[in-house]
């Protein structure tokens, strides 16, 4: 099977349900570190997802999704993805997303003390993801 | 010998408290499934979790990291998880039993309490009680809540409020075995089980990206959530389990009670009956 030979297992479970299980060529999403896209044979390796868009490229064929939180375990064969929180861009309600923006923008902007900083870029990067899936 | 009207009308009552308590069967029994369907979906995550993070440990079993070692603080937080309503048998009082029986001592615990019958009964013991609501929680258990209880939770642990947390919630076997459990949620303690070793020594070629306690710092609070989640799913399937069979035993015991005052209403009307043949006849014979 020739065409089989670039593929590998990818797997995300989230708490409530599996979201996507299915053999793919290639994935692409954003960690801690920065982005990663990852082929077969990657060496095993977990990492912290931050959140980013998720590409699943399989047989040219390209699905995203919105993922927010969580950490990837990565073996040659197999990548799982355990997400805390992800969403395929239909399930995304863009107003809202803009709107969660717009406030997590102002909340940078004026800077007030005791604004929880690193939680609103969090919401921010949360929100901005949001947006960029659905387009 | 209480009389016919009395009879009927007990009888009567129970009747309409047997159709409640069937009502209500029926109602946790369709709950029940549902419950079960979430867990078994969301055990794949746990799993996961769990097997991952233990690989880590292994890995890094000799961090000097706060959440390995333990605070300071003699204080211990109990996340304790009951339900909001009764008429559940003993499901709520085994876990409050769980806590004041238990070898915590009384006065080190602070808890935090999902579920009203658990908060109102260890506030009446005198515990120390978190003062903030989150029996809305139960009703619907949402990965969101357990994460939001789980970083307020954490940031206490790591500013030093105290030194170890613990999760009481009730197990869900199956159907009818329900188990009370205190875990200990943090420190985290390497389980050294000598039959994952293999399998810990495979996955011991792990990279971490970040380094391992960057990592660490970053996984344990989703170690907890989902811990956290996973009690508050499992305790859902529990109460709706045990709810189903006190509401069964409810139920067949309303009927034993009904059969039995059938009996005696009989037996009464009989009785009546007998009598007053017995005073027309007495009556007869007066006359003629």
């Amino acid at each position: 099977m020739a065409e089989n030979d670039n593929k590998f297992t990818l797997k995300i479970i989230t708490p409530d349900r599996t979201f996507y299980e299915d053999e793919v060529s290639m994935v692409e999403f954003n960690t801690v570190e920065g982005e990663v896209g990852i082929f077969k044979q990657h060496i095993p390796m977990t990492m912290i997802i931050s959140p980013g868009i998720l590409t699943i490229t399989s047989d040219g064929d390209i699905k995203e999704a919105a993922l927010h939180a969580g950490f990837a375990e990565v073996l040659p064969d197999k990548v799982t993805i355990l997400a805390e929180i992800i969403e395929w861009p239909a399930e995304i309600d863009l107003n809202r997303a803009q709107e969660a923006k717009g406030r997590a923008e102002e909340r940078i902007r004026e800077n007030a003390p005791g604004t929880d900083m690193k939680r609103a870029e969090m919401s921010l990067r949360r929100a901005v993801a949001r947006i960029e899936a659905v387009k | 010998m209480a009389s016919m009207r009395d009879i009927k009308r007990r009888r009567g009552s129970i009747q309409s408290t047997q159709q409640i308590t069937k009502a209500m069967k029926l109602v946790s029994t369709v709950k029940l499934q549902r419950a079960k369907q979430r867990a078994e979906q969301s055990k794949a995550y746990f799993n996961c979790m769990y097997e991952t993070v233990t690989s880590m440990l292994a890995k890094a079993g000799n961090l000097n990291h706060p959440y390995l070692r333990g605070g300071e603080s003699s204080k211990k937080a109990v996340i304790v998880i009951t339900s909001n309503r009764g008429l559940a048998g003993g499901y709520n009082s085994n876990i409050v039993k769980l806590i004041t029986k238990g070898d915590l001592k009384k006065e080190d615990l602070r808890i935090y309490a999902i579920g009203k019958k658990g908060r109102d009964a260890l506030n009446r013991y005198g515990y120390e009680v978190v003062n903030e609501d989150y029996s809305g929680i139960i009703e619907e258990p949402l990965y969101v809540d357990a994460m939001a209880l789980s970083s307020k939770i954490l940031e206490a642990y790591t500013n030093g409020e105290f030194g170890e947390i613990y999760l009481a919630y009730t197990g869900f076997k199956n159907t009818v075995v329900h188990e009370p459990t205190l875990l200990k949620l943090l420190p985290v303690e390497p389980e050294k089980k000598e039959a994952d070793t293999a399998q810990k020594e495979s996955k011991a070629l792990m990279n971490f990206e970040p380094e391992d306690d960057e990592a660490l710092e970053l996984i344990i609070p989703k170690y907890v959530t989902s811990l956290i989640y996973g009690g508050l799913i499992e305790a859902v399937a529990s109460e709706n389990g045990a709810r189903m069979q006190a509401m069964d035993s409810a139920t067949s015991n309303a009927e034993e009670m009904i059969d039995h005052l059938s009996l005696m209403y009989n037996r009464a009307r009989q009785g009546s009956i007998t009598q007053e043949l017995t005073e027309i006849i007495a009556g007869a014979n007066a006359i003629s």
